[in-house]
């Protein structure tokens, strides 16, 4: 019989403003105190180590998703809005949500996209250096261009109203913070407005007859989804496939810059670009945490997650946790980062990752064949969220 | 030329190679019935599973048998698959029955689902001898959903017929008829009571399929699984075709008599099958341009119209060329 420790405790919030701003410190101090860590701040656990978190995402008989992957409890607490089909289910009632859109965004579903993405990509670039060589701000014109003009087409949104997407999906990543937080209170102010106009979205009379929504309402026609459920798996493309995608670009394209020698490395061996992207996942994780519910009393290292107490599951910490990765803060393209958490693990794990991979593969190789060199011109800003890790700022020059 | 996909998820990976998994338990269910409980030889997890998911059996003798998962899938370190003798069989479920014994090591590959059960309102279950085992799981997730369902489940004999046990527990809603007690499951009379909303899942001896296939409901409201290859008429085209294998440009011509998976293998490129015979799905390919010829038992009719994939071991080409992505 092994005694049962009593978790450490550690005094941090992970959701405030200077733990966001540079979260690195915290997630040692949380993969240092030890495999199972209580935050008394928030009356929840958290693991950071990275078998302990990929052990937790793969075991969803012990920890469910149902009661919401935020700190609200929804066997306790409302949700801010109907929870998704996806996220916040559980088998069986996961399964045909997820079989549907995993096919959907499956790799052989877009390689259709392939062309006209890499076309895209191509033609924003080439505009960008219409005049040789440019100082840009590369969030808007690149991380948040590229995905804003492939991604609404592909899904089949109508062109009016576009601008509700990012907000939307900002907020809804804020939202799995506390209730009271200053950003959740400030995203709640037009929230009503922005999902209101994501909700219309995902009615099949205003997506175009071509696209992913369209999919899912196909789907829906052959018995694989019942009508009811078909908006909601919608409104997770639009929640969880904008930001998401625009702040792992951001991810890779910050990298790129600031790592010495990246950029001519890759422009010598385009091939890398896959390997780039998911590096800069593993690097920064762009969903840096989700929580999870124990159902039981569930063993976690020598301590014990107590049946419906809630563990923040911190991907980015598993993701640079030194008893797994060799040097895990340097942001390295000839290291093989299979097997990081960036996009989860398990049957939670990213249904769109491919579409993530190819929107970036578009853009870098578009900017590989016609940037020489990736530089910052100045400091970098953060854009702070409860659960994203994302740049607001990220000036840089583009040598044609 | 790209690199293909990094990171695939682990349940792909697990499709792709059997892994060999302990025989952990063995136990006779019924006359002629054994269920076999697979495990890790480390203990870990094994690959999450859906309902109607099955898992192929590596026999010593390289071939591969299909056999549905019928265990309690929140269980992650144990896998049961329930495995009627045949006499009339091509070995494997002999082999099961005689050789295969507690602690031994067998090739595991999957799992897979061709059956997967669908949203509704209200289920129907009909269950034929040993194709009660994918709707065991079935009637799990419709329970834990609340949702309503019937089980009408026939077999020869009451002898003959696994998991009655198992299935007391659900009272009423499961219709135990063995036929030498009250003759065939009356499949009329459970069609034309049907409640619009109702969909049905059955799994079974071929006639039984057939016969229900026969009842005229639609095949939004139909699903079935079948271990026995559906009867297929002749080849739309008895002339040569070209496969494109995309990846690399080679093109290979497909001769009658030959199957794309030998015309494709032919040249080296390596397609994971397993039935030879479009039952079991581990041949499952892409197909970019042209338009199959499906001849296999899997694919329903809105899959056919998408003409998205095909089954290589089987499936053929209506057109002169075919692109896959190979």
């Amino acid at each position: 019989m092994t005694a049962v420790a009593t978790p450490p405790e550690l005094d941090l919030d992970p959701f405030a403003d200077d733990v966001l701003r540079d979260p690195l410190p915290a997630h040692a101090a949380l993969r240092d105190a030890g495999a199972l860590v209580r935050l008394p701040r928030y009356d929840t656990f958290a693991v950071a180590r990275y078998a302990d978190v990929r052990a937790l995402l793969s075991d969803w008989q012990s920890f469910e998703s149902a009661a919401g992957v935020g700190l609200t409890n929804f066997r306790r607490e409302t949700p801010w809005r109907p929870p998704s089909l996806l996220l916040e289910a559980d088998p069986p009632a996961h399964d045909a949500p997820r079989t549907v859109l995993a096919g959907i965004l499956g790799p052989r579903a877009l390689r259709r996209l392939r062309a006209d993405w890499a076309a895209d990509a191509d033609r924003l670039v080439e505009d960008l250096l219409a005049g040789g060589s440019v100082e840009v701000d590369a969030v808007p014109t690149l991380a948040e261009a590229f995905p804003l003009r492939v991604f609404p087409d592909a899904v089949g949104l109508g062109r009016e109203g576009r601008e509700h997407l990012l907000p939307y999906g900002d907020h809804a990543f804020n939202a799995f913070g506390p209730t009271d937080n200053p950003r959740v209170l400030a995203g709640n102010e037009r929230m009503a407005e922005h999902a209101g106009w994501v909700g219309q979205q995902c009615l099949r009379e205003n997506l175009s007859p071509v696209g992913f929504g369209a999919d899912v309402w196909a789907a829906a026609d052959r018995g694989d989804l019942t009508h009811a459920q078909a908006p909601l798996v919608v409104r997770s493309l639009l929640t969880a496939g904008v930001d998401t995608t625009v702040h792992g670009i951001g991810a890779l394209l910050h990298a790129l810059a600031v790592t010495p020698g990246a950029w001519e490395a890759l422009r010598a061996r385009p091939e890398l670009v896959r390997v780039a992207f998911d590096e800069a996942v593993r690097w920064e994780s762009p969903v840096q945490a989700f929580f999870r519910t124990a159902v039981r009393d569930v063993p976690v290292g020598d301590g014990v997650v107590p049946a419906g107490e809630k563990v923040l599951v911190f991907f980015a910490a598993a993701n640079r946790d030194p008893r797994h990765w060799a040097d895990p803060d340097r942001f390295d393209l000839t290291r093989d980062p299979s097997g990081h958490v960036g996009f989860g693990m398990g049957i939670h794990q990213c249904v769109g990752q491919h579409v993530a991979r190819l929107e970036a593969e578009s853009l870098l190789t578009a900017l590989l064949a016609r940037v020489t060199r990736l530089k910052l011109t100045g400091a970098p800003v953060r854009h702070l969220n409860n659960t994203l890790r994302a740049w607001e700022s990220l000036p840089v020059r583009l040598t044609a | 030329m790209l690199p293909p996909m990094t990171a695939p998820a682990p349940a792909r990976t697990a499709d792709r190679h059997a892994v060999a998994l302990r025989v952990a338990d063995k136990t006779v269910v019924a006359d002629g019935v054994v269920t076999l409980t697979l495990a890790h030889p480390d203990g870990g997890r094994l690959p999450d599973w859906t309902p109607g998911s099955h898992v192929d059996l590596v026999l010593p003798t390289g071939d591969t048998r299909q056999y549905s998962l019928c265990g309690d899938r929140r269980d992650a370190h144990h896998h049961r698959v329930g495995v009627l003798r045949e006499p009339a069989g091509r070995g494997g479920s002999a082999w099961v029955h005689d050789e295969l014994a507690v602690g031994d090591l067998v090739g595991v590959g999957g799992p897979r689902n061709a059956f997967p059960l669908r949203p509704a309102q209200r289920y129907l279950f009909v269950a034929g001898g040993i194709g009660i085992t994918p709707l065991l799981t079935m009637v799990a997730a419709a329970g834990a959903q609340g949702i309503d369902w019937q089980l009408v489940y026939g077999g020869r004999t009451r002898a003959s017929m696994a998991f009655l046990d198992e299935l007391a527990r659900y009272g009423d809603r499961v219709s135990v008829l063995p036929q030498d007690e009250v003759g065939l499951l009356p499949l009329r009379d459970l069609v034309d009571g049907l409640h619009p909303d109702t969909r049905v899942y059955a799994c079974g001896p071929p006639p039984l399929l057939d016969a229900l296939a026969g009842c005229g409901l639609p095949p939004h409201v139909l699903r079935t699984e079948r271990f026995v290859a559906r009867e297929q008429g002749a080849p739309v085209r008895d002339t040569p075709f070209t496969v494109v294998l995309d990846r690399t440009g080679t093109e290979v011509v497909v001769t009658p008599g030959v199957s794309v998976l030998e015309a494709v293998r032919s040249v080296g490129v390596d397609v994971l099958s397993s039935c030879r015979e479009g039952t079991c799905g581990t041949c499952e390919t892409a197909v970019l341009a042209g338009e199959p010829d499906h001849r296999d038992s899997l694919l329903d009719d809105a899959d056919r119209a998408a003409g998205d994939c095909m089954y290589v071991c089987v499936s053929r080409s209506r057109g002169d060329r075919l692109v896959l992505d190979l």
